[in-house]
Formats: structure tokens, C-alpha cells, sequence
């Protein structure tokens, strides 16, 4: 025993993906108790908000202030307002309002901004401009007001009995806050979701729930797969011919059809992620019976057995003593494979849109599902399809590289 | 010719039982499940209903509808004469139209799309496999960490990626549907540029997934048969290596195309989500559509056609598997 494991622990491909899988379940298990947020929380008011460290605004007017002199502090704002297509349309009103081309450089962001305050007019009429464009140039016009002036800009608060403005302070443009010093500072490092979620926290606990979903159906799989196998290939004979019966059916109707079925048939408030995995579970255990079948024939007339045989062991003992032992590092390989195929085909039925019941826990395919209907893709919101794909990749991959590994331990001829 | 013909009889039989046990099980499993489908139906149409009788009414013209107020011996007869005759009655999501109409429009562009898809796939996977079982050394070192890798990815996962890349940034091809949506289909070279080109992203992502299985299997039968005592023998025998080649390959093929037929049905699974990801107007399209729509009728029907699909399709290729293997002759000849 200790001999295979190290030398299945010398196996690279298995030790890269038992580091990966062991990775993948220290987040999920540590992350919950770093950060003890419920996943399902809605804490954004609207759909996908970008990836960064959100700083509360309100608070960071209150925090103490301090100068900082940077260099280019000032070029920088005005490049976060002014963008390169903004000055291109800029140069553009301007040609079309009739000032030289030559006069007009849009680097030099002072002397632009000259000429437009100079020459800007909303409505002086321009040959062939739309109204859209029109009032695109209007609201260039009003976010470029101030942008070159340096002065403080000014706090004001109502004043409860007169409704007046009074002056509270000002924040100078070279003033800064430490964001540690800021009350409330929320870290999002996925940005949220079309529901307004931490995607993080809850592709943490997606992941958690697909491996459980996984496990399940892959335990169940393999079970019945192992007794079945066990039951054909050991005691053979009608039990065989009735058990091939089935497995050879099994295996030509597809095993999603009769997931899309069943699934539909439970109908979405019966459907848990228990459910689910069980489900999953006993449509996919036909692969084990058939593997399993095959090697067991191959040792039921090896000298060990018949032994045991001759010696009056019961059938039980002799499966348990003479055939499992044998058989251990298969079935783990195969159980390997069905946990990954399980989850790939709770992510599958999720799409459908047949997946868990969505009130209670979020699953990866769930995830993926809500961000396929809410058109992430398409929008360009990465962050909230792309990390669900790679974490059920590096899941699937990881258990894949170890079966993989396996087999090269325990089959030679597969070695390079 | 005797051998083969008693292979073909065996294999037409067990075509025709795993027909009828998917045909049964296509008609058992919905009626086993708790609940009453025409229960959850009526509690849809009759919502916000608050007369009792009302409901009672719809309830049981619903049940007269599809039936469901016979027992049910009578039930599939009545159910196995109308799919004879291609009847599966209505559509409940897209009524009037029945249900054989929609699956008539999207069977097509299924078959179009998964079959060149997958036989392409397959037929790359497995030279790629026994190039890297042949070269060894960097190609396989590099090939086959690849191929676990995109084999393992979600099929669906591969079919986003690709539209991200090739279809929302590079704006190479469209994102979704089967053609372009300002055209009707017919017979003119603008509708076939646009089928076109709305069909190279499924077909790939589809084709990219086949790839990535079959290399590793082929990899791994190609170098259990380098390694075969035969292949030495030619060795000290002088044969000339692309020979050897040739035989080792062909050998190994076959089981590969054993692999074929048994991966079909799961291969069929994933082309259906791409074909989800991408709109494509195929059979996974309806399916979800069905699920959307909690379209029971239309349901039942699509995954019985997918079904008989697969098992047509797993009965070919056992059909062929017969001519090409010698040995099935010969132990049939027996």
C-alpha cells in the first residue's frame, strides 16, 4: 500500500493535478471563513459591475486629507474625461465650423480646448450633422467645462431649517485619501454579476456545491457500476447475459437524453442539487459496469481465486478478499472520471436550463447559465462567465490529469 | 458471406430492442415522475384563475387533450399510433404549430451541423493521436497536456470562447442563428454565404472538443500497438517502416471506431449545448426552447428523435465496423 502511493505520488502528471484539485478545495474551504458573506447576497444596485476596489465616496470626503504633489496628476483627469475619440470628434466639429486643419492639434490638449471654448456654439447649425450627433456635441461641451481649472472643488450640505447650501470644505486638487482610512471599502475582484453578487464569493461557493454535486453522482455511478460489474463478471451466467442486457442499452441511448428527460420531468421546485447529483448519478454508472465486468472476468479463473474457491469461501468473501483488492486502483480511476463527468454534466443540464433549482445555492452551470441569459458574452462582461469556465477546466482538467497519471502507474505499457 | 450476414442480423435485432426499450422509456420515465405534467400545464394557463370549477373544466379538457384520463396500457397504443404516423400532437409554446412541424424545421440543421462536426473531429483527433504516438518527443510532450486539456473543457465552455473571440471581438463570423436574421430561407447565393458563415463557429467549437478525446485514445491504442510483438517481427524482418505504419494504424483504428459509436451519444449531448450557445435553430435550440416554454409535448418528442438518431447512427457505424474488422467474419464463421 504505501509502496503505490509513492510511486503514484512519483507520477508527474498525477502530482501537478492532485496539486491543482487539493488548490481548488483549499479555497473553497478556507475562502468561506475569510470572507463570511452569503453567496447569494445581492449587494449591488444594477447589472455587472466592473472588477476593482470599490471606496465609498460619501465616507472618503470625511477622511483626513493629504497633499501629495504628483507629477501629472492633472494630465491624467483630464485624459480619464477626454478621451482620443472624444478630441478626434472635437477636431472634426471644427474643421466642419470652418477653422484651418493645420491650426488644429489634438495633442496639445490646452490649445484644443482654447479653440473650443472660443469657437463651440450648440447651436450654430453645421451642414449635415445629425441630431444625435448634435446632442453628442452638447454633452461633450458641458463635461469639458472645468476641466483645465484648478481650483478646490467645494462641499456643500442643506441646511436642515433653511434649505440653503453652506459651505462644509474643500478638496483641493492635489488632495488624497488613504483608502485604509476610508470607513467602507468593498474589494470586488470579479465585479458582480447580472444580479448585483460578488461574483468571488459566489463562484466559491458554486464550486463547493459542483464538487458535492460531483462527488455524489460520481459515488453513486461507481457503486451501482461496482456491484453490477462485480454481480456480471464473478457469478456470470443469466446474471450476466440480464446485467450486459441493460448496460448495452444503456450505453446507446444517450445518457443526456435521459438526463434532459428526467430532469424535465422532476420539474424545477423538486429539483435540489441533491436531486440533481442523484440523478446524474443513475444515468452514468454504465462506463463502470462495463469496465468493471471486463476485469473481473479476466481474474475469476486466476489461481488465488480458485484457491479461496476450493477452500469454501463464500462468494462475498471471496469478491471482497480475492477480486477488489485487485481491481482498487480501476475502480478509483474510474470514480475519478465520473466525479469530473458529473460536474461537467450538472453544467450542461444548467444551460438547458435544467439545473438546480435556483433560489437556494449556486452551481457553476448555474452560473453560467445566468450569465449566458443575461448576454455577458456578448457584452463583453468577462468577469462573470470567464472565471465559472476556468474554474470547471482547472477542476475537470486536474482530475483528468490525475486518472491519467494512474494509469500510467498501474498500466506499463502506457509509460513512456 | 455467411458470417457477416448472421453479424448484421444480430446487430439489426439488437437495434431493434434497444428501439423499443428507448421507445418504452421515452414513454415510462415522464408518467413515473411525481406530479402530473397536466397539472403543472393547466396551473400554468390557469393562473391568477380563482374559480374552482373553472380550473376543474380546464384540468379535464386538458387531460382529454393528451389523454391522460385513460389508463395507461390504452394510453401507449393510442401514443405508439400517432408517433407511426408522425403525430405528436401540439406544441404548447409555439401553438398552433404542432409538434412535428417544429422539429421538422431544426432536425435538418442538427444533422447538418453534428454529423460533418463530429466525423471531422474524429478523423483529426486521430491523426493527431498517432502522429504523437509516432513522433513521441516534443510534439507528443505538447500535444497531449493540450488535449486533455480541451477535452475536459465544458463543450458549451469552448462554444462562448470562441464566439468571444471570433465572433464579438474579431467580428469574424456572426454570434448567433442559423442565417442571417434579414433573410427567408431559400435557394440563392446569399442565403447559403450566410448559412456559411454562421456555421463555422459551432462546427468548430464542436469539432475542437471531438479533437482533443480522440487524439488521447488513439494516442494511447497507437502506442500499445508500437509496441506489439508483431511490430518487432517486421522490424528484424526489414519491412519498411511506413508499412509497419500502416498496419499498426489500421489496427489500432479499429478500436477507435468502436469508440465512435459508443462516445456518440455523448458527443451528440455536447453539440446540442453549442448549438444552445450559439442559437443555432437545431434540435438542442428546441430542446431548450421546450424547457423555456415547459412544452412537454415537444420535449418527448425531440429526445425520442435524438435517440433514434444515435441509435441509427450507432448502427451504422457497427454496420461498417463488420466489413472493416476480418475478425468479426471469422468468429462469426465459427
Amino acid at each position: 500500500m504505501k509502496h503505490t502511493f509513492r510511486q503514484v505520488f512519483r507520477s508527474g502528471k498525477f502530482v501537478v493535478g492532485f496539486s491543482i484539485f487539493v488548490a481548488i478545495l483549499l479555497i473553497v474551504f478556507i475562502y468561506p471563513l475569510i470572507v463570511p458573506d452569503p453567496p447569494l447576497a445581492i449587494i449591488a444596485q444594477g447589472t455587472f459591475f466592473e472588477p476593482g476596489i470599490y471606496v465609498n465616496a460619501y465616507d472618503s470626503i470625511g477622511a483626513s486629507k493629504y497633499t501629495l504633489n504628483l507629477e501629472g496628476a492633472a494630465a491624467k483627469r483630464i485624459a480619464s474625461k477626454l478621451k482620443a475619440e472624444d478630441r478626434l470628434a472635437m477636431k472634426d466639429w471644427l474643421v466642419a465650423y470652418g477653422i484651418a486643419e493645420a491650426d488644429i492639434d489634438i495633442e496639445n490638449t490646452e490649445q484644443l480646448l482654447d479653440l473650443w471654448a472660443k469657437n463651440y456654439d450648440s447651436k450654430a447649425k453645421v451642414a449635415g450633422m445629425t441630431n444625435a450627433k448634435r446632442n453628442y456635441y452638447v454633452r461633450l461641451n458641458t463635461s469639458l467645462q472645468g476641466l483645465l481649472a484648478t481650483e478646490a472643488a467645494v462641499i456643500a450640505a442643506k441646511n436642515v431649517e433653511t434649505g440653503a447650501l453652506e459651505e462644509k470644505g474643500k478638496i483641493a486638487q492635489s488632495e488624497y485619501v488613504n483608502v485604509g482610512q476610508v470607513a467602507n471599502v468593498r474589494f470586488l475582484p470579479l465585479g458582480t454579476d447580472n444580479f448585483g453578487r460578488d461574483v468571488l464569493t459566489e463562484l466559491v461557493a458554486a464550486a463547493r456545491v459542483s464538487l458535492q454535486i460531483g462527488f455524489v453522482a460520481g459515488i453513486i455511478a461507481t457503486l451501482i457500476g461496482l456491484t453490477l460489474g462485480l454481480l456480471a463478471g464473478y457469478i456470470g451466467g443469466r446474471v450476466d447475459d440480464i446485467i450486459m442486457f441493460f448496460t448495452n442499452l444503456f450505453t446507446v441511448i444517450p445518457s443526456f437524453v435521459m438526463l434532459i428527460l428526467i430532469s424535465f420531468s422532476i420539474g424545477q421546485e423538486h429539483r435540489g442539487a441533491f436531486t440533481v447529483a442523484m440523478v446524474i448519478g443513475f444515468t452514468s454508472w454504465v462506463w463502470t459496469t462495463r469496465a468493471v465486468r471486463a476485469q473481473v472476468i479476466s481474474l475469476r479463473n486466476r489461481d488465488h481465486v480458485n484457491l479461496s474457491k476450493l477452500s469454501g469461501h463464500s462468494i462475498v468473501y471471496i469478491i471482497l478478499n480475492d477480486i477488489l483488492p485487485y481491481i482498487a486502483s480501476y475502480v478509483v480511476m474510474a470514480l475519478i472520471l465520473q466525479i469530473s463527468s458529473g460536474i461537467l454534466a450538472e453544467a450542461g443540464l444548467s444551460i438547458l436550463g435544467l439545473g438546480p433549482r435556483t433560489t437556494d445555492v449556486p452551481t457553476l452551470g448555474l452560473m453560467m447559465n445566468w450569465a449566458m441569459i443575461y448576454q455577458a458574452h456578448i457584452l463583453g462582461k468577462w468577469w462573470a462567465y470567464f472565471p465559472v469556465l476556468i474554474t470547471i477546466a482547472l477542476i475537470t482538467f486536474s482530475m483528468n490529469l490525475m486518472n491519467t497519471g494512474l494509469d500510467q502507474v498501474f498500466n506499463p505499457a502506457l509509460r513512456d | 458471406m455467411k458470417g457477416y450476414q448472421k453479424y448484421f442480423l444480430n446487430k439489426l435485432s439488437w437495434f431493434l430492442i434497444t428501439f423499443v426499450f428507448a421507445f418504452l422509456l421515452n414513454f415510462i420515465l415522464p408518467r413515473l415522475m411525481p406530479g402530473d405534467p397536466v397539472a403543472a400545464i393547466v396551473s400554468r394557463v390557469a393562473q391568477g384563475m380563482s374559480n374552482t370549477s373553472g380550473v376543474q373544466a380546464i384540468y379535464e379538457q386538458y387531460a382529454r387533450l393528451f389523454g391522460t384520463n385513460r389508463p395507461i396500457h390504452e394510453q401507449f397504443f393510442i401514443y405508439i399510433g400517432n408517433v407511426a404516423r408522425g403525430d405528436f400532437g401540439f406544441s404548447i409554446s409555439q401553438y398552433p404549430r404542432t409538434v412535428f412541424d417544429v422539429i421538422r424545421s431544426s432536425i435538418m440543421w442538427t444533422i447538418a451541423l453534428q454529423f460533418p462536426a463530429i466525423i471531422v473531429g474524429w478523423l483529426i483527433g486521430n491523426t493527431l493521436g498517432a502522429l504523437a504516438a509516432y513522433l513521441k518527443g516534443g510534439f507528443d510532450k505538447i500535444l497531449m497536456p493540450v488535449s486533455i486539456f480541451v477535452s475536459n473543457f465544458p463543450a458549451f465552455g469552448m462554444a462562448v470562447i470562441l464566439m468571444v473571440i471570433f465572433g464579438v471581438a474579431l467580428e469574424w463570423f456572426p454570434t448567433s442563428g442559423g442565417y442571417g436574421f434579414d433573410l427567408i430561407p431559400e435557394f440563392s447565393w446569399k442565403f447559403i454565404r450566410s448559412v456559411i458563415s454562421h456555421y463555422q463557429l459551432p462546427f468548430w467549437s464542436i469539432v475542437l472538443i471531438a479533437i482533443g478525446g480522440q487524439a488521447i485514445g488513439m494516442r494511447s491504442m497507437a502506442i500499445y500497438e508500437l509496441n506489439a510483438d508483431y511490430v518487432k517481427y517486421a522490424r528484424f524482418m526489414g519491412i519498411k517502416d511506413r508499412k509497419i505504419i500502416g498496419y499498426v494504424f489500421r489496427n489500432a483504428m479499429l478500436p477507435q471506431i468502436t469508440g465512435l459509436a459508443l462516445s456518440i451519444g455523448t458527443m451528440v449531448g455536447g453539440a446540442l449545448v453549442a448549438e444552445i450557445v450559439f442559437s443555432y435553430p437545431g434540435l438542442g435550440y428546441t430542446i431548450l426552447n421546450g424547457v423555456m416554454g415547459q412544452d412537454y409535448p415537444l420535449i418527448s418528442a425531440t429526445t425520442l428523435i435524438i435517440t433514434i438518431m444515435v441509435l441509427s447512427a450507432n448502427f451504422l457505424i457497427e454496420i461498417l465496423y463488420g466489413i472493416i474488422d476480418p475478425r468479426i467474419k471469422a468468429a462469426q464463421a465459427d
